[in-house]
């Protein structure tokens, strides 16, 4: 099972190393991993999308929480929750293509960030679905470069991540 | 009180109530040298070897109680430490490792002696620090020191740049009384719901076992375990790390279980129908085969680490907390009930696991001509009367020590369970010799185990520490060997020790009393001469049985009831 996870943890050199190490320690998988510092700046917020089963998971969650710079960590899918992920992708627009791109783009609530002659750089936020949904409809053969950022993720309501 | 980084650190450890630190200088921390020089409430031991003060120091706090504090240079100095801070983290020891590091000003350009020392030792310290300016040392000693010592303690590592010490450049020393870390908060008191839901459970049983460990032992709990137990009339195992919390010698205690546990402890683990996990942490070599481990048993588990818990085997009733104030709160609902197991089924467990017993599995043959193993250290604990201080070393003299020196008392029996590191014994017993200067300490060790940090018997000649050292000499690594014999048809690879030195001149090069055992009539006189010499350190090299095996012994991928038995007890 897919879980997103946010983790609240001191904003100090070699926090993200910590977490990091944990994982590739224990063996756990990271598909994507994000981290900034929050609205409080003793605070680094991060997002760590894994895999595994829900002992697996449950290991995961046991083993952040023990790491002494983890102040607090919610496991954002046992809840409603919002996520998003940007990603920039350029995409070969030449011909007829320009507008079939364009029109693509616009369906997915992209923006065009840049234009040359035979490419578009489009930017696209949304969930992991809508973002692949996006590359499969513009085609491999378009795609010239992709950069996502991995997914942050919310709470939907009133539930709050705060020390 | 202006006072340089050096001297903030001495006064730090003061305040801490440090009496020893265990270290060997270099140029990163000449400056704390330096500091350690100009005062007189710490006092420093000059280890051989960095791996050396870190096995002392954890050696020192497995006896006392008290975190373990070691003192190391930057590069080499520190990475000659890992191997003992791992050591001690596999067994969750309270340790304090203070490294000095380049001046802050070079971190991260290849400087002489430098190595990233947080980096490298991150995976196997509870948690460490680089300290990041003279400002905020004494706070990040004050957290170091909280942090190793409370929940499930753990080494520490402080990082320190050497321009942070350098004399002449102070700050205003002031060493808060109390600590405050919004990102830890160990956990105390256990859920009373769940400890309502665990008594049930533990009264309701019909072929209830108790299964403790090392936590009872960390979280001082003996005296718990033992009320505890005794209340419920239950039998009782321990781990390798749990031994000695509750006394070997009582009827109700079954023998260690595990991959070189007794017969009637494993079976009784396969058979039982509660659990009662105490402290413990179904490691590998005590489940066997997860699959097959307790296969009708609920089980209950008190732990003070939550990851401990479910990590290898599923639970049905967990406990976070403090053992000892679980225990007690467990103990006071067992005693305010009237509910009591069913006292016919309990009288029939028992005489279950007394027909278990009767296989006597732990015997062994008796031989004119040749010294075994089992009979030195059974001969160990009559001439120290069970109440000496043992360390060993990794393998099979390890687990005779185990299975033979019965423990009365918990903090006596001091070996590298979780790591296994080779080289352990000696250092750690100089550790407890100096923290326990009135008890007898011996160190139970192999011609394999002991060569890896024997320049320490120099250390123990400048400090005066007595210890006995007792050399299991089977010419082999005993348990490669009997590895090599059970799984590859007797290839012996690479197994046997040549070109051994004679241990006697080796021991009396270095200033102490060596003596050579080889006939097994000489055992008993052997060793009560030996610890005549109350002020000396004597090496008594025994010449064992090198056929010898551990017996019982769970092979890899068998369950508990799968034991091997010493094969002359098969015959019985």
């Amino acid at each position: 099972m897919r879980h997103v996870i946010s983790v609240l943890m001191e904003n100090e050199a070699g926090a993200l190393s910590r977490v990091a190490g944990l994982f590739s320690a224990r063996g756990y998988n990271i598909e994507s991993l994000t981290v900034a510092p929050t609205d409080d700046e003793t605070l680094s917020r991060m997002t760590i999308v894994t895999t595994g089963t829900e002992r697996v998971i449950e290991q995961i969650i046991k083993q952040l929480n023990k790491l002494v710079s983890v102040a607090k960590l919610s496991d954002l899918t046992e809840v409603p929750f919002i996520e998003r992920e940007i990603m920039l992708v350029k995409v070969r627009a030449v011909d007829n293509g320009r507008e079939e791109t364009k029109r693509l783009c616009d369906i997915f609530r992209g923006k065009i960030l840049d234009v040359t002659d035979a490419s578009y750089v489009i930017e696209l936020t949304g969930d992991d679905h809508k973002l692949s949904a996006f590359l499969d409809a513009i085609g491999s053969d378009n795609v010239i470069e992709v950069a996502r950022s991995g997914a942050t993720g919310i709470a939907r309501g009133e539930k709050s991540l705060k020390v | 009180m202006e006072l340089s980084g050096g001297k903030v650190l001495m006064e730090a450890l003061k305040e801490e109530g440090v009496e020893l630190i265990f270290g060997y200088p270099g140029g990163a921390v000449l400056h704390i040298y330096d500091a350690l020089y100009q005062q007189n409430s710490v006092k420093h031991i000059l280890v051989r070897h960095e791996q050396s003060a870190t096995h002392a120091a954890d050696g020192y706090a497995r006896a006392t109680g008290k975190p373990g504090v070691v003192l190391v240079t930057s590069g080499p100095g520190a990475t000659n430490a890992v191997t003992g801070i791992a050591t001690a983290f596999m067994d969750s020891v309270p340790m304090i490792v203070i490294s000095g590091q380049v001046q802050s000003r070079f971190i991260g350009s290849d400087a002489f002696q430098e190595v990233d020392c947080v980096g490298i030792t991150r995976p196997c310290v509870k948690h460490n620090f680089l300290v990041d300016s003279l400002e905020n040392m004494a706070q990040t000693i004050k957290e170091a020191f909280h942090v190793a010592t409370t929940g499930r303690p753990g080494p520490v590592v402080i990082d320190i740049p050497k321009d942070f010490t350098t004399p002449g450049i102070t700050v205003p020393f002031d060493y808060s009384k109390t600590v405050e870390m919004r990102s830890y908060s160990p956990p105390t008191q256990g859920h009373p719901g769940q400890i309502r839901k665990a008594v049930d459970l533990i009264l309701s049983a019909k072929k209830p076992m108790i299964y403790s460990g090392g936590g009872v032992v960390l979280g001082n709990a003996s005296e718990q375990l033992r009320a505890f137990t005794r209340e419920l009339g239950y039998p009782i195992t321990q781990t390798l790390m749990g031994l000695g919390a509750y006394p070997a010698s009582d009827k109700q205690f079954i023998g260690m279980l595990g991959m070189h546990g007794t017969y009637e402890a494993n079976l009784a683990m396969h058979e039982c129908d509660v659990l009662i996990a105490i402290g413990a942490r179904f490691d590998d070599r005590v489940t066997g085969e997860v699959d097959s481990f307790c296969p009708n048993a609920k089980i209950v588990h008190v732990d003070i680490d939550p990851a401990s818990i479910s990590k290898n085997v599923t639970v049905d009733v967990p406990i976070v907390g403090d053992v000892a104030l679980v225990l007690d709160a467990m103990l006071e609902q067992i005693r305010a009930s009237e509910r009591r197991a069913d006292p016919a089924d309990i009288a029939s467990w028992w005489s279950q696991i007394k027909a278990w017993q009767a296989t006597k599995c732990m015997e062994y043959e008796l031989s004119d001509t040749l010294i075994k193993p089992q009979a030195v250290v059974e001969a160990l604990w009559r001439e120290t009367k069970g109440q000496a201080y043992i360390t060993s070393d990794v393998g099979q003299h390890q687990m005779w020590a185990a299975q033979y020196y019965g423990f009365d008392e918990p903090n006596r029996w001091i070996n590298s369970g979780g790591l296994g590191t080779m080289g352990f014994g000696l250092p750690a017993a100089l550790g407890v010799a100096l923290g326990k200067p009135d008890d007898t300490v011996a160190c139970i060790t192999g011609e394999a185990s002991i060569q890896m940090c024997i320049q320490e018997l120099s250390t123990c000649l400048q400090y005066g520490t007595p210890i006995k050292i007792i050399n299991l000499n089977n010419r082999y690594m005993g348990m490669v060997r009997q590895w090599q014999e059970f799984s590859y048809e007797k290839r012996y690879s690479h197994s046997y020790m040549d070109a051994l030195p004679d241990f006697v001149k080796l021991a009396e090069s270095y200033g102490h009393v060596g003596m050579n055992i080889e006939n097994p009539a000489d055992v008993e006189s052997a060793l009560a001469e030996a610890f005549a010499m109350k002020d000396r350190l004597v090496f008594m090299n025994f010449v064992t049985d090198q056929s010898e095996n551990v017996y019982p012994m769970i092979e890899a991928g068998k369950g508990h009831h799968e034991m091997r038995l010493n094969p002359a007890r098969e015959l019985a």
